[in-house]
């Protein structure tokens, strides 16, 4: 992209601002989704680098330095967010915690995403039978309660990291389904997808390089929506203990471990609910964002 | 209309079958009912009696016939831990989840709609803005951290509230906040959508013009209209809340149906955990087709779809 040096408006408004550079001005002129998804990369950036981040071993227990209080509580720098009752670093647990975090939303978003975007587009762009059987399955799907099932298959099959990311991505995918039916609804009648059928296009062809391309900024949303309400149901799992097992570091997990000792120690619960709360906030932050600057009505 | 209504309806009543059959399922998912049944230390011919006894060991699909047909009539079978009716357990602990429900709705309701209007008649305001945050924040916070923080603060260290249990109207107020807030954002949301879209339309801009005071155009022209797709949304949510109020009555000690399907998981009683799924599924599907009614009758259009 060469940039052209004039002083002519006609000249400046025909070779003005490509739709490239409209687009990097709105995404980086929108607070929103630069605080979210800044606050997102540097969370991924501590669980990606966890075992050099955490200054200790989050398994490691010790008997002689349980529930130490964090420094801002009159703790020491040996453990800046002090140790739970096991005496483990909590600052380390939180480290690798986002890893767990992270990675349940990720997985779960998406197992949840390839699904449901399959039945969405399908029921979208075949309609007919397709889209009775999908709108059905979706109907199902919305009046089973989420949480009560994810909990009661996670409690028989046996919690564990896995379990809980294949349940929740076998659970979330009503969204996508939703949302993915109606763009494809909304594009299916395009002119472009009329030519590209009247030059002989097979079915599989019009999907992938008409439909879908033209459909991923909604898609792009949900899967932000779905990996904070997997994260959200994966701590309340773990919090209710019908999800990820101890010793895992789940952020979730250590809500409740902290539970018992509130009375005391309310920090203990005050600080992993505050960064899930953070990661959370972050990821719709930044999915909220994502929603403003892709919309169409926002391009002119 | 009376199409309509059938039509719905009859998608409602497959959408419950269909849940039945997946929630009896779970029954099967877990292995073998009978040896769970009998515990550990059982020998063979124990596992064997309880498979003849319960049935276990008809056809499967004799076995959904017969679970289905009785559940018709309310009846689920017996808990596996209490020993005593599946039905008379949930009708005993319903009454905390159904007033939990109604006050959270409401207190969803009564917060979210008029900060939803303040927010849309004053866009980009500061109330518009606290609306905003309230409703991302909603949005992100974990309800069990929140249920704990308000513990923390209200009954630890002002001893305002009571901390759990359920033996008095003190004891659901936390309870209803931490399950109110979680309905909150959306209905904000919506609410103000609807209020923006509907304040730039033709028909408030003649009821001005015509010097209707601002209040009656508000209320009266702009609210009713921005309030229909409010009462489907707060419907919806109403069965979306009995089915989270798990995680509620889990921090509070509520001991109502949610409470009793976080007990019933934890020790294996299945026949508890699919009857309260089918339960919870069944308020779901009713309050989203009483939603639909509602919203065909309140809005013609609807009607056709």
């Amino acid at each position: 992209m060469t940039k052209v040096e004039t002083h002519d408006p006609i000249l400046a408004e025909i070779t003005g601002p490509t739709p490239g550079q409209m687009l990097r001005k709105r995404v980086f002129g929108h607070q929103g989704l630069m605080i979210g998804a800044g606050v997102l990369v540097i969370l991924s950036v501590i669980a990606i680098f966890a075992p050099l981040l955490a200054p200790h071993d989050p398994y490691a227990q010790s008997l002689m330095t349980r529930m130490e209080p964090p420094v801002f509580l009159g703790g020491d720098w040996e453990h800046p967010l002090g140790t739970d009752h096991l005496g483990r670093d909590y600052l380390s647990r939180l480290i690798y915690g986002a890893r767990v975090s992270l990675m349940i939303g990720v997985i779960a978003a998406l197992i949840s995403g390839v699904i449901g975007t399959a039945m969405g587009v399908a029921a979208g762009y075949f309609g007919g039978r397709v889209d009775m059987v999908v709108t059905f399955l979706i109907n199902v799907r919305l009046a089973m309660p989420v949480v009560l099932v994810a909990l009661a298959v996670v409690a028989i099959l046996g919690g564990s990291l896995q379990v809980v990311i294949v349940v929740l991505g076998l659970l979330l995918w009503d969204r996508f389904a939703v949302v993915m039916r109606a763009s494809t609804l909304q594009v299916r009648g395009r002119e472009y997808v009329a030519a590209a059928r009247a030059i002989g296009a097979s079915t599989p062809r019009v999907i992938l390089s008409e439909i879908m391309p033209n459909i991923a900024n909604n898609l792009i949303v949900v899967v932000t929506l779905e990996m904070a309400h997997a994260i959200l149901l994966e701590a309340a799992l773990s919090f209710l203990g019908l999800g990820v097992q101890p010793p895992t570091p789940s952020w979730g997990l250590m809500v409740s471990e902290g539970k018992n000792m509130m009375l005391f120690e309310p920090w203990m619960v005050l600080i992993p609910g505050a960064v899930l709360f953070i990661l959370v906030l972050a990821i719709n932050l930044m999915g909220d964002g994502l929603r403003d600057v892709t919309a169409p009505e926002n391009r002119s | 209309m009376l199409l309509f209504i059938l039509k719905r309806l009859g998608l409602a009543v497959l959408v419950a079958f269909t849940v039945s059959l997946i929630s009896f399922s779970l029954l099967f998912m877990a292995g073998d009912p009978a040896a769970a049944l009998a515990g550990e230390t059982a020998s063979g011919e124990d596992i064997e009696a309880i498979r003849k006894l319960y049935g276990f060991d008809r056809p499967m699909l004799v076995q959904y016939g017969d679970w289905l047909v009785s559940a018709l009539q309310f009846d689920f079978g017996e808990s596996y831990y209490f020993r005593l009716p599946v039905s008379s357990l949930i009708v005993e602990r319903l009454g905390v989840t159904m007033t939990l429900g109604v006050c959270g709705i409401t207190f969803a309701l009564l917060t979210a709609v008029p900060l939803g209007v303040a927010a849309a008649i004053r866009p980009n305001s500061i109330i518009d803005r606290v609306a905003l945050f309230l409703s991302v924040a909603g949005q992100a916070m974990p309800s069990f951290w929140f249920g704990l923080i308000l513990i923390v603060i209200f009954a630890i260290q002002l001893g305002w509230l009571p901390p759990s249990g359920a033996s008095s109207p003190a004891h659901f107020i936390m309870p209803t906040i931490v399950l109110g807030y979680y309905a909150m954002p959306a209905i904000m949301r919506l609410t103000r959508a609807g209020m923006l879209d509907v304040l730039s339309s033709d028909y408030i801009r003649t009821a001005r013009a015509k010097g209707a005071p601002e209040g009656r155009v508000l209320f009266r022209h702009a609210l009713r209209n921005a309030i229909i797709p409010v009462v489907s949304l707060a419907a919806v949510q109403m069965g979306f809340m009995l089915g989270g109020s798990i995680v509620v009555e889990s921090i509070f000690a509520l001991h109502g149906a949610g409470f009793l399907a976080w007990e019933s998981i934890a020790r294996n009683d299945l026949p508890t955990v699919q009857a309260l799924i089918l339960v919870f599924s069944m308020f779901y599907i009713v309050f989203t087709f009483l939603a639909d009614v509602l919203n065909a009758w309140l809005d013609p259009r609807m009607r056709s779809s």
